[in-house]
């Protein structure tokens, strides 16, 4: 049984599809990550699991059913969303952020703790931690907002399109940050790409969406090979 | 010299009065970008209700207490039962609303309380306080004490508390806010409560002044705009100064300037907020707001 | 989607309606009516500047009380006859109104909102204070216009006939105006102002346009009111009258140019029923109305009507799309 498992999808945005019943999972401990292009639904996978766009289908989370649950409550169940355009809270400090993070996780261990350890995995936040969120870098609001969803204790990081906007080696670091996490704190994590090369380097499993259908999955490795997406894709 | 600073102070004191119901305007704009119109009104509901307790023979500061808790948990449920439905419509909707809310207290109250005016009670002394040569009054000590104190509790809920920056975090960005597990339909709610407290706290303070009547705070309203103007409508601690200003300011100008009647103290109010627009539409210390293309 | 023959079909029996109705109603009704048309020409006005163009105005109870001025001075102490006072309200507005848009440009929503709220507050003052123009607070009195001679029609059925043609043909221009390439641009500045300007709109000048267009339209409202009132005084014209503007744009429906009729209906009628349902507290009842109403229709009466019509028509074509679809 994988840890999310989902199963004929639909999602639409008022009187639009967008999502023509997607299945995917994400194994415990593993790295899965969803490609396409623009407009292809990645986003609105990741808001659909997470409550934020109206749905039909199945979404299971460690076996029990989180389908149409409002976001708080999933969030509340360990999923960390590092949503699109990093959503950090600009007018608040880098602190601030990384405590309103902590907000859902249930009680038992201490919330100094859990700081430091987002600043051990992030040590230019601890340089700005009384700064305003707003003041910080691209690069460093993503990693503010990866740390932030750190902060619950998740069992699964939603990662959506984390090197937007952001230069390759700035994007290389943040990934490199997360296959940390996700070996050190057994965090499973589902990124979802435009950038197919970094992200297939990444993750274990990966599908491949188009117009709101997935058209490919399997192995990260398989996918690296295959003719199509290394045309389409990877450009070569 | 000793009427100008009696003067000064007798303005502080409503001044902070005013401040503070443009702070509950503020706070819900912040949270909502609704303006509140029905936030007088409110108040005026609390402090007939604090009337009603007193009639009944509460001793003040138990009438004092329970107004207050009955207030917040009041304005939790209209948030929660009034508001709540029209969340998601467009914010003229809600205005509307609002604007629904206020002619129903309005309404209501002259009928179960009728519009005869009631003398209200002031917890403070009748004899003036004497500091030097100068006399002040003791409610406006008092009334300013007390603003103070409610204004600084509030600060260091916001500013220290997990509560307060789970409300702070919904106020600015309610999606990021839910990914955090932030139930943000209740933090409105209670951000609805602490503005109706607030306001709870400048009619009991403000109607010893005015007497009681169904529109008491109707005059009030239009300064707390005028205050939440020049302090600027995203600043909570600059619409607190807006007020003080605003309040020596009318004080003065009454006081000093011979043909400022009553009436034509209102058109101050007026002239400060069309003054501070056209020279500085974000207020002294609003927040200009950017653009993004 | 119905065709424009129905839809200008349904527009000629609501005229010929509209028509026979002096003949079957007391006078006073008619000089309801004529108000709800009287208040319509101004929802109008107030909606092509807060519902087209985004700009938030409380102020034109200020822009109605002018047009009702004018037009009373104009009667009262220059015995202008009444005819002429209309479009002469009309014009003054229009220019005060576009140079009260040029500052305005300064200021945004909640600000311009409050300018506007400032400036309404202090028109009834205003209006006490020059008393030998106004009147002061006693205001002027007028006489109610007759028909023309040769029509057999009371003066209340004639100013139902006066302001129902005026409303026609300010509906007519308001909808040519903003079905053509004005009215794109008056709604790309309320969109996005920014990407307007980039695509070489002349912000400025079209928003202080708008406000002048808006302020005639109400202006016009207003000087039809003291014709049709035969009165005006300083208090009818507080902050109150703006508010209920607003909230006549927001039952009828923003950007809407039908829905104009629906929140004049709304604003006229709803008080009285209140009133009749009760004595004691009778604006508590129009409270509840209110919101009961923004909760079953938040995008006002045309928004309402035109979710079921799309409602309507998906579920009209379904079958047809589920056939191609198996077809396909």
């Amino acid at each position: 049984m994988a840890l999310l498992e989902v199963k004929d999808l639909e999602a639409q945005y008022g009187w639009t599809k967008v999502l023509h019943g997607i299945s995917f999972d994400v194994e415990e401990g593993g790295i899965t990550t969803i490609l396409g292009a623009n407009g292809a639904g990645k986003t609105t996978t990741l808001r659909a699991v997470c409550g934020m766009v109206k749905t039909r289908g199945e979404v299971r989370f460690d076996g029990r059913s989180i389908t149409g649950r409002a976001t708080e409550d999933v969030v509340r169940r360990g999923i960390a969303h590092v949503p699109e355009g990093r959503g950090t809270f600009v007018s608040l400090t880098v602190e601030e952020n990384l405590r309103l993070g902590a907000y859902a996780r249930g009680r038992g261990g201490s919330l100094a703790e859990d700081l430091e350890k987002a600043y051990r995995y992030f040590p230019v936040l601890a340089e700005r931690r009384a700064q305003l969120a707003g003041t910080l870098s691209g690069g460093e609001q993503q990693m503010l907002a990866v740390a932030r969803g750190l902060m619950l204790r998740p069992r699964l990081l939603l990662l959506d399109e984390p090197s937007l906007g952001l230069a390759p080696l700035v994007v290389r670091e943040i990934f490199r940050i997360v296959r940390t996490i996700n070996q050190e704190q057994r965090v499973s994590v589902l990124l979802v790409e435009q950038n197919a090369a970094i992200a297939l380097r990444l993750a274990d499993r990966a599908y491949l969406m188009e117009t709101g259908r997935v058209v490919m999955s399997g192995s990260a490795a398989d996918l690296r090979e295959h003719d199509t997406v290394r045309r389409a894709y990877l450009g070569y | 010299m000793d009427i100008l600073v009696q003067q000064i102070v007798s303005g502080l004191a409503t001044g902070g009065i005013y401040g503070s119901v443009a702070l509950a305007l503020v706070m819900i704009y912040e949270a909502t970008d609704i303006v509140n119109f029905a936030q007088g009104q409110m108040a005026v509901v609390s402090t007939y209700l604090a009337w009603s307790l007193l009639n009944a023979g509460m001793p003040y500061w138990a009438a004092f207490a329970a107004t207050l808790l009955i207030s917040f948990v009041g304005g939790v449920l209209l948030e929660r039962t009034v508001i709540r439905p029209v969340e998601g419509a467009p914010v003229l909707t809600q205005v509307i609303v609002c604007i629904g809310l206020l002619v129903i207290f309005n309404s209501a109250l002259g009928w179960i309380y009728s519009y005869v005016q009631k003398p209200f009670p002031s917890p403070f002394p009748e004899r003036p306080l004497k500091v030097g040569n100068i006399y002040f009054g003791a409610h406006d000590i008092g009334a300013l004490g007390i603003t103070i104190l409610v204004l600084i509790a509030l600060y260091a809920f916001f500013r220290f508390t997990t509560l307060g920056l789970a409300m702070r975090a919904a106020a600015q960005n309610p999606v990021s806010s839910r990914l955090c597990g932030i139930r943000v339909g209740w933090m409105l709610a209670i951000g609805w409560g602490l503005a109706s407290l607030i306001g709870a706290v400048a009619g009991l303070m403000v109607a010893p002044i005015v007497t009681l009547d169904p529109n008491m705070m109707a005059g009030i309203l239009i300064y707390a705009f005028a205050s939440a103007t020049l302090g600027g409508f995203t600043s909570p601690g600059g619409a607190v100064l807006g007020g003080l200003i605003v309040g020596v300011v009318e004080n003065l100008v009454g006081t000093y300037v011979r043909f400022i009647g009553t009436e034509l103290k209102l058109t101050v109010a007026l002239a400060v907020i069309l003054i501070v627009l056209l020279v500085r539409p974000s207020g002294l210390f609003g927040r200009a707001a950017v653009h993004r293309v | 989607m119905p065709t424009r023959g129905l839809r200008a079909a349904l527009m000629l029996i609501v005229l010929a309606a509209a028509a026979t109705l002096p003949f079957v109603l007391s006078n006073f009704r008619l000089f309801q009516c004529a108000q709800v048309f009287i208040y319509a020409i101004a929802l109008l006005g107030v909606n092509i500047l807060i519902g087209f163009n985004g700009q938030f105005s409380l102020g034109h109870s200020a822009f109605y009380a002018l047009g009702a001025y004018t037009s009373a001075i104009m009667i009262d102490r220059w015995s202008v006859p009444y005819g002429w006072t209309i479009p002469a309200a009309g014009v003054l507005c229009l220019v005060a109104g576009f140079l009260f848009g040029i500052p305005a440009l300064r200021l945004e929503g909640l600000y311009l909102a409050l300018a506007t709220f400032a400036l309404a507050l202090a028109v009834p003052q205003i209006l006490k204070y020059f008393e030998h123009w106004t009147g002061g607070s006693q205001g002027i009195v007028l006489s109610k216009p007759e028909a023309p001679a040769g029509l057999k029609l009371s003066a209340d059925q004639w100013l139902y006939f006066l302001t129902l043609v005026v409303l026609l043909v300010l509906f007519l221009l308001a909808r040519n105006l903003l079905a053509g390439r004005t009215g794109r641009a008056i709604v790309a500045i309320r969109d996005n102002p920014i990407a307007a300007q980039a695509m070489g709109v002349n912000t400025a000048l079209y928003k202080s346009l708008t406000f002048g267009v808006s302020a005639a339209y109400t202006g016009i409202a207003g000087a039809l009111s003291a014709l049709v009132i035969a009165f005006v005084a300083p208090d009818a014209f507080d902050v109150f009258l703006s508010i209920t503007f607003v909230t006549g744009i927001v039952i009828g429906g923003l950007a809407s140019i039908s829905g104009a009729i629906f929140g004049a209906l709304f604003i006229q009628f709803v008080p009285n029923w209140a009133q009749d349902i009760s004595k004691a507290a009778p604006w508590a009842i129009y409270g509840v109305f209110l919101i009961g109403f923004m909760y079953v229709m938040p995008y006002g009466i045309v928004g309402a009507m035109r979710l079921a019509a799309r409602r309507f028509w998906r579920r009209a074509a379904e079958p047809s799309a589920a056939a191609a679809r198996s077809r396909g």
